[in-house]
């Protein structure tokens, strides 16, 4: 890195110094985890060795057939779309009235959808996941879907009413004096506007109900497992769990996928824009 | 408004304004599905919850005594479960504080412009794609007996034996800042970032080095964003569940709430015991969070930097 | 070209949780009249502004066209356009799209919404940014598409925001003059809200100044301007000296005052009395800063009439010079064609006739109510 480039040589300080190192262990833990879980799920055999001894895709196709991971993918990524657009469709509507008006007992509303994001998953994951079975939807994908339901509504919410509020309201009211009835509105004016909005707090969403475990867990079972789920139970399957290396393959898997999803996401947004907008400091 | 006398004579001109009056309008339907999942999904089952907690198992009541109360007695009374409360905090605190201050000064070199540093935002950010099921099973070969970090140690000579990293606390507490960091990184960064720049520059016009430019300006204009990411970094870290039973070690020094929640609710199906440990496991949270937005609150009046 | 003959608020008032932004609105436009509302953020002219265009829902009284009821619909129906401070163009549209919506919502053929547009783009001198976005324009730029998409609807009344306080000082005035051509060419009825009193004096027929959401005065810029009815509609027609004074006598519509701070018997002002005064009373003195006689000489000064102060500030204006002077506790705002000293001794005089002086309550000129 070249100081000229830089506003101010980062070297200089002693501090600076103790952050890269900080992060260069950071980096290394990072790097590590991720390629022991490759290598190992490329490998043949790994025991008492620096590598494994010998390569192979097998562990892929094995693990594909054992644990029906086509099924898991296909539910995995069914669920994330459905929790999506539902989430998407209840939670804009509520977060444009969140952002444009002022009611008696708002600060009660805001605080209903804000308890779930504050809350453990466990806390009401429990109770959820008992009605749930006790309405008999127990392992089931609807039960999957509902729950993936209660944090995520509220997440959209809480992204949504912050990004609708610094929409100048005076364009709405600017429409309608040209005309304009409430659907032309929302479809002519506000949802051009909130397109990047959703994009941006639709993929987050579909990222999260991917890596959700704890609320999934809690009502999924065969046939609406979705991936983490299915990995962790093959982590804990009686009997010291499945041969590592298939694990690692799904774990694989799962990142890929996860991978995938977040790239096309960060084209969209960046993630540091979404609680406030970013000024990057000019070099002027 | 109080009297009703209305000039207009006709009652839906003067019901229409007194709605007006207190903002209510057509468009506050718009709200009314989100209320619907909010109520039947969260409420509904959560109040559900609270009344399961007071109808414990015959043979709780016989062990514990307490009457309805008898889960809760137990929660209180059995070393084995009240002892999670600990063994969590022991773990949330220190992992939620560790990744907060951490963040600080490396969100504070990265806010510059410098070459390379979409790559290390990249980085620091990777792990939200791991999740914590894979971030486990990495940490298990990685840091393992075998793993290439004690294989390294030994080959330099470092050590003699390999270090026990992971199936203990030290192993949950990886996971914790390898999941959180990248977390309260995005947090405070883009905290960081709604400070003014210009109020550091008028700093050092008036001559403020960089500790006090750092301590008596960035850090009173940071602080309320560093209490919203403890908080949301804790809750994040209080939950610990998949990590605690994959790489801690469930029955011992990770026994955390989660897992006895869980472990009452899948393996005993004790739904009522189950929804007691949820509800308390909420409650310690509650108590944590309430008392730093408090503190918050009580050293700093002032405007946000940026936003909340 | 308007479609209506008068329009008439009656008692229009709006609250908010308790407080009242507004009320008891009466007032009657005629066709084609530009009507501008003055006052203080906060006096209530934007709620009222918006209640008629049926943005914000009336809390009390009803609005009449021609002699119907028109609170009742909403604001898409009731035919008005509205420019806004903000501008509030649609970010995504570019500026032929921007001025196109209002008729693309009335669903008008596609050849008449092209002309149309085409002629507002041209009436505003927007012709060759037609197809840029909002964005890349500048303010003067945005606010003139603005004005395009609300005047090309032929709309019966045209809601003007504070469409210039966006603006910097040297375009404020070529806007200006632009709105003022628009009316006079299109004959649309105007309703204009402002703080900016030079604004409102100079486009308006007829002008309404408002404060904490009652009407203070109503009348025509000539009116406002020479015969303001309490010290507070003085204080925006440009009276720039408003002084606290108590009355040392009153007789025969005439008021002599005695200012704060200042020696007995010395620094007093003779002026009208704007109601009835007795002596005693806590009154609020007006003068224009030109309506002083600024003298550096105790023996040229009109006698005993002179207030006796000392320089404290002179700024340079061109062809005159603002002055303060410090007289007691109070400074006083004056212009002469010559510099004074800064430090060096002054007097004072104002002939009575501009010498205006008002009760210090504002509550007892508003007819509605009178305060106890």
């Amino acid at each position: 890195m070249a100081a000229s480039t830089l506003e101010r040589p980062l070297a200089a300080r002693p501090s600076t110094w103790f952050v890269w190192a900080g992060m260069t262990a950071f980096g290394v833990f990072l790097v590590g985890i991720l390629v022991a879980v490759v290598v190992d799920s490329f490998g043949r055999q790994w025991f008492d060795t620096w590598l494994p001894e010998g390569l192979t895709t097998d562990r892929y196709t094995e693990a594909w057939d054992r644990f029906a991971l086509g099924e898991v993918v296909g539910v995995t990524v069914g669920v994330a779309a459905l929790v999506v657009v539902i989430s998407v469709l209840v939670g804009v509507p509520a977060a444009y009235v969140l952002a444009r008006r002022d009611f008696p007992g708002k600060r009660a509303i805001m605080l209903l959808f804000l308890l779930p994001v504050l809350m453990p998953p466990i806390t009401y994951g429990i109770p959820l996941a008992t009605v749930m079975y006790s309405f008999g939807l127990g392992r089931t994908l609807t039960a999957v879907v509902l729950v993936n339901l209660v944090p995520s509504v509220p997440f959209v919410i809480l992204t949504m009413t912050p990004f609708i509020e610094q929409i100048n309201p005076a364009i709405e009211s600017a429409a309608r004096m040209c005309g304009a009835r409430t659907r032309q509105v929302f479809t002519r004016i506000l949802a051009p506007l909130l397109v990047p909005g959703i994009l941006a707090a639709a993929i987050l969403v579909l990222v999260r109900t991917v890596g959700l475990f704890e609320l999934t867990f809690l009502v999924s079972g065969p046939g609406s497992d979705t991936l983490v789920v299915a990995i962790y139970r093959g982590m804990t399957s009686a009997g010291g769990g499945e041969a590592r290396q298939l694990i690692s393959a799904m774990s694989v898997i799962y990142t890929a996928t996860m991978l995938v999803m977040l790239v096309v996401a960060l084209r969209f947004v960046n993630p540091t824009q979404l609680v406030a907008q970013v000024k990057e400091t000019r070099d002027d | 408004m109080s009297g009703g006398g209305q000039q207009t004579g006709r009652a839906t001109a003067s019901l229409r304004h007194r709605l007006a009056e207190r903002g209510i309008d057509p468009t506050l339907l718009l709200l009314v599905p989100g209320l619907v999942v909010a109520l039947a999904l969260f409420v509904y089952p959560f109040s559900y919850g609270i009344g399961l907690t007071v109808q414990p198992t015959a043979a709780m009541q016989e062990q514990w005594g307490g009457g309805i109360l008898a889960n809760y007695v137990a929660f209180f009374r059995d070393p084995f479960v009240f002892d999670s409360v600990w063994l969590t905090m022991r773990l949330a605190l220190p992992a939620a504080l560790f990744n907060v201050l951490a963040s600080v000064p490396v969100a504070m070199v990265l806010r510059h412009r410098f070459r390379g540093k979409r790559l290390l935002t990249s980085l620091l950010v990777l792990p939200i794609t791991l999740g914590t099921v894979l971030t486990a099973q990495g940490l298990l070969i990685f840091a393992g007996r075998q793993g290439w970090i004690n294989r390294a140690l030994l080959e330099f000579g470092l050590i003699d034996e390999p270090l026990k990293l992971v199936n203990n606390y030290l192993g949950v507490m990886f996971s914790l800042v390898i999941t959180g960091f990248p977390f309260a990184f995005l947090l405070i960064s883009s905290y960081l970032s709604g400070i003014d720049p210009s109020l550091e520059r008028a700093a050092k016009t008036l001559g403020a080095g960089w500790w006090q430019r750092f301590r008596r300006i960035i850090l009173p204009l940071l602080a309320p964003g560093l209490a919203t990411t403890f908080v949301l970094t804790f809750v994040l870290a209080f939950s610990v569940f998949p990590s605690a039973r994959l790489v801690g070690d469930a029955m011992g020094e990770t026994r955390v709430m989660s897992l006895m929640a869980f472990r009452a609710f899948g393996e005993q199906n004790d739904y009522a015991m189950a929804s007691t440990i949820a509800l308390m496991m909420g409650a310690v949270e509650l108590l944590v969070v309430v008392a730093v937005l408090g503190l918050r609150s009580l050293l700093y009046r002032g405007t946000t930097g940026g936003k909340g | 070209m308007s479609d209506f003959d008068s329009l008439e608020l009656r008692g229009v008032g709006r609250r908010f949780g308790g407080v009242d932004a507004l009320s008891g609105l009466d007032l009657t436009i005629k066709a084609g009249e530009f009507v501008a509302l003055l006052g203080p953020s906060g006096c209530g002219k934007s709620t009222a502004l918006n209640c008629l265009a049926g943005l914000l829902p009336l809390t009390h009284g009803e609005i009449l066209m021609d002699g119907k009821r028109i609170d009742t619909l909403p604001p898409e129906r009731r035919g008005f356009g509205m420019v806004f401070q903000s501008y509030a163009l649609f970010p995504h549209l570019s500026v032929e799209k921007n001025v196109a919506f209002g008729l693309q919502m009335q669903g008008r053929p596609r050849a008449e919404i092209d002309s149309r547009v085409r002629e507002a783009i041209a009436l505003v001198k927007l012709g060759e940014h037609a197809r840029k976005l909002p964005g890349q324009l500048s303010g003067g730029q945005q606010q003139r598409v603005a004005i395009a998409r609300a005047v090309v609807l032929e709309p019966s009344l045209v809601l003007m925001d504070e469409p210039l306080s966006n603006l910097d000082a040297k375009l404020r005035l070529d806007m200006r003059t632009e709105i003022r051509r628009l009316h006079q060419s299109l004959g649309l009825t105007t309703i204009y809200v402002t703080h900016d009193q030079e604004e409102a004096l100079s486009l308006a027929d007829r002008l309404v100044v408002m404060r904490e959401g009652r009407v203070q005065q109503v009348g025509t810029p000539d009116e406002l301007y020479e015969s303001p009815t309490s010290w507070y509609v003085a204080d925006f027609m440009g009276y720039r000296n408003i002084l606290s004074a108590t009355v040392v006598s009153a007789s025969g519509g005439e008021a002599v005052v005695q200012l704060p701070g200042t020696a007995e018997g010395g620094a007093r002002l003779t002026g009208r009395a704007v109601g009835a005064l007795a002596a005693g009373d806590s009154v609020r003195v007006a003068i224009r800063p030109d309506d002083f006689v600024v003298t550096q000489d105790a023996s040229d000064s009109a006698g005993a009439g002179a207030i006796p102060g000392t320089v404290s500030v002179v700024e340079y204006h061109g062809r005159e010079h603002a002055v303060g002077v410090q007289t007691g506790d109070t400074m006083l705002h004056a212009r002469t064609p010559t510099a004074p000293q800064v430090g060096g001794a002054v007097w004072l005089t104002a002939p009575v006739e501009r010498v205006l002086v008002f009760p210090e309550s504002l509550d007892a000129v508003v007819p509605v109510e009178v305060a106890a």
